[in-house]
């Protein structure tokens, strides 16, 4: 019954700390509430109480779902350089990785939830007892890639802890089958996102064949920056040892993607703006604002600015190893990828609608409660993860018969 | 005010519900299912079942039966009076088409109305709990169709240095002087039709190549054999990725419960078509399937004044759209997207 014990001594590990993780853990249970009555309005009162419209009618909800899987996605930044190039200082800590792409999934499976007018409904999708238009329909290719990526960190990750924890030797073969499928898998996830998005010729904006390339450059920098961040805390907050050779070689890919990304606006901007036919209406709307109207235009330019300068912070090697610009640095890119993938991309998409009319969009209060609540809970499961995988890898998490 | 009492009370009698139900699990799931259809107890217990309910083209002829009876039952008592729900198959060798006259629409929006009522859409409701869905909107295009600003025709970008050279844009490249002007479907006009207006109405457009069906997950809308793109309603799972795809923004959703008065509810229901729909789901034209199963014609071409609408069976070489295709000057709608669609539009 190791399985048991495992579990019993994972838990119990993770959620024994000081009052500094119960007092995190419970600013995030508030979230959570909000979350509760949220849903539970719109479940009883239908999607009315969200600000959504037959004109714009992915909002929020698909915003953070598409950002959330670039984050998922981004554990390979880790798993990658630690088993491709055999990178010692990463490897330590890929479990962390691991653990941010389940949450990241679990984050991405309730907003899908929220979006969804009949999450009642939700069996209908499963072979078997429903009907899964597949190959045809891209969002059950998403379906399948989303639920088999979480499976692959679910089999690498616990399967890596569960061997450490009762001293018995990993099946090498096993476990490293898994992992390459995985760095592979990954890609796929923010691919298919993609794929969701720019296979809608109706949607000009999102008809572009940079989106999937665009897609995983920014979950590439975003998801990293993510990483790093919670890095400096576990370096402050635990024992486990992070070496500062870890988090230069993640800022490092970070710059990489960064600059890819940029440079991808830029090609994108010009593609569409030099000819400005019919078809770039959205990204004039995004970046000046059309008809008076300009919701989003401060959004879109507070987005670039960020990019711009985490990028110059990143580029000069001085301020990039300086570990106490890069927390800032981190953070503006996270915020600034976020709204670009949201208020700079899926919004603008589906504005103006696809026979040419004008309609301005913001979330209404039960939507911004809803994807509050949906990251506090995808944080709490990865603050629980992680925790109780630092004392798995410290080997404070042991079996008695362990040596 | 009253609006929030009532709420009130409703969400306590729901409580209460589940509490005494709450005994067997059975029950309690039963509770479960109100709550989340936030109805009263007599109609929890016909959509219990409709939750279990297959895709309808996955359901034997008696699982059919067994549904439509279910539904009549719950729609009859509902709305008090008697409801049928039709499950007419697609008639063998038709394939509905529809074309409309551009030259002869007054923009008078008969049909737009017409169709709430046939169709069972929601209707405005005063709390504003529940908007009016139409299928159909009526696109009000300026005639002449082309501004411009006599002050500046000559003045443009590059300007005035490189005007050896020819204006390249007129005006500037942000505010042009010479633009197409564009259409609105929000008009009000005391009077039809408008001295310096034209109308281009538009409506589901029952494409041959439907981007709506390719996207959807779980096949709930899919194309019958008589061409007419249709969906089951109680198998939507509302994400909403046709509304996505759909080049014609012809689906509407139905974002709070469907707000249908008693006495205007039209009982001659199909299953695919007219039947009262539910919070959460898709819905759009369908080509009147109740009726034009029955060789009668969709409630919008019975009410045009002036007879822009035209729609029968394109595979019958006599029938009026066929005529109106080999003769008159006929034109599809996003005709470069390559969805095909079996609307059309002609002049004389």
């Amino acid at each position: 019954m190791k399985q048991i014990t495992f579990g019993i001594d994972f838990l119990t590990y993770a959620l024994k700390g000081g009052s500094k993780l119960y007092a995190w853990l419970l600013f995030l249970g508030f979230f959570i509430m909000l979350w509760a009555y949220g849903n539970f309005t719109q479940i009883t009162e239908g999607m009315i109480v969200t600000n959504l419209n037959d004109q714009v009618s992915w909002g929020l909800y698909m915003s953070n779902f598409v950002f959330l899987v670039g984050v998922a996605a981004a554990a390979v930044t880790i798993i990658f350089p630690a088993y491709v190039y055999d990178y010692k200082p990463l490897k330590d800590v890929v479990i962390i990785g691991e653990m941010l792409a389940i949450s990241a999934v679990v984050m991405c499976i309730l907003f899908v939830l929220s979006h969804m007018g009949r999450p009642d409904r939700l069996w209908h999708i499963i072979p078997g007892i429903g009907i899964l238009n597949w190959p045809n329909s891209m969002l059950t290719w998403d379906v399948a890639v989303l639920n088999g990526y979480l499976a692959l960190n679910l089999i690498c990750g616990f399967y890596y802890m569960y061997k450490k924890y009762t001293g018995e030797p990993m099946n090498k073969k096993f476990y490293m089958t898994f992992v390459y499928i995985s760095i592979v898998w990954a890609f796929s996830i923010h691919t298919v996102t993609g794929f969701l998005l720019n296979t809608m010729p109706t949607r000009p904006m999102w008809f572009h064949a940079v989106v999937p390339i665009k897609f995983i450059v920014t979950a590439f920098s975003a998801g990293p920056a993510f990483i790093i961040l919670a890095f400096f805390i576990i370096r402050k907050n635990t024992a486990l040892e992070i070496k500062d050779e870890a988090i230069n070689m993640l800022s490092t890919i970070v710059t990489f993607c960064l600059s890819i990304s940029l440079f991808l606006t830029l090609c994108e901007v010009v593609t569409e703006l030099y000819p400005s036919t019919e078809h770039s209406f959205s990204l004039k709307y995004l970046i000046y604002g059309k008809h008076g109207l300009s919701g989003l235009v401060a959004w879109f330019w507070a987005a670039l600015i960020m990019n711009i300068v985490a990028f110059a912070l990143l580029i000069n090697p001085k301020t990039r190893k300086n570990h106490s610009i890069l927390p800032f640095t981190c953070v503006i890119l996270f915020v600034g990828i976020w709204i670009e993938k949201g208020m700079a991309f899926v919004l603008p998409g589906m504005i103006p609608s696809p026979i040419g009319e004008f309609v301005e969009y913001t979330p209404s209060w039960i939507e911004i409660g809803n994807s509050l609540g949906a990251w506090a809970i995808g944080l709490t499961v990865f603050t629980i993860l992680a925790r109780g995988a630092i004392g798995v890898q410290l080997g404070d998490v042991k079996h008695s018969d362990a040596n | 005010m009253s609006t929030k009492d009532r709420n009130k009370s409703d969400k306590k009698t729901r409580r209460e519900f589940l509490k005494d139900s709450g005994v067997t699990g059975a029950a309690a799931f039963a509770g479960a299912a109100a709550l989340l259809t936030g109805s009263d107890d007599a109609e929890a217990s016909a959509t219990w079942a409709e939750h279990f309910q297959k895709n309808y083209r996955l359901m034997s002829d008696e699982e059919k039966k067994e549904a439509v009876a279910r539904l009549e039952t719950r729609y009859s008592e509902e709305y008090g009076k008697k409801v049928t729900v039709g499950i007419e198959p697609a008639i063998p060798g038709v394939l509905f088409g529809y074309a409309l006259n551009i030259q002869k629409c007054i923009g008078c929006r008969r049909c737009v109305h017409a169709c709430v009522k046939e169709n069972n859409q929601s209707r405005h409701d005063e709390n504003g709990k529940a908007t009016e869905i139409q299928w159909i909107r009526v696109i009000r295009m300026e005639k002449g169709n082309f501004g411009f600003d006599k002050a500046n025709m000559d003045k443009g970008y590059p300007g005035a240095k490189g005007e050896e050279y020819g204006i390249q844009v007129g005006g500037n490249a942000y505010s042009p002087v010479g633009t197409v002007l564009e259409g609105q479907h929000y008009y009000q006009p005391k009077k039809v039709p408008e001295k310096d207006a034209f109308y281009f109405p538009i409506q589901c457009h029952q494409c041959e190549k439907p981007p709506c069906v390719k996207v959807c997950p779980v096949r709930t809308t899919y194309r019958d054999p008589d061409g007419v793109v249709v969906i089951d309603y109680n198998w939507c799972i509302g994400c909403r990725m046709c509304m996505g795809a759909c080049p014609y923004w012809a689906r509407r959703f139905n974002w709070g419960k469907p707000n249908l008065p008693k006495a205007d509810m039209n009982p001659d229901t199909h299953y695919m078509g007219n039947r009262p729909r539910m919070k959460g789901v898709v819905e759009k034209c369908h080509f009147c399937l109740q009726r034009s199963r029955k060789g009668r014609y969709t409630s919008c071409v019975e009410v045009c004044p002036v007879g822009a609408r035209k729609f029968g069976n394109l595979l019958d070489p006599n029938s009026e759209v066929r005529k109106i295709l080999d003769r008159k000057r006929v034109f599809r709608l996003k005709a470069e997207l390559n969805t095909y669609p079996k609307f059309f539009y002609f002049v004389d």
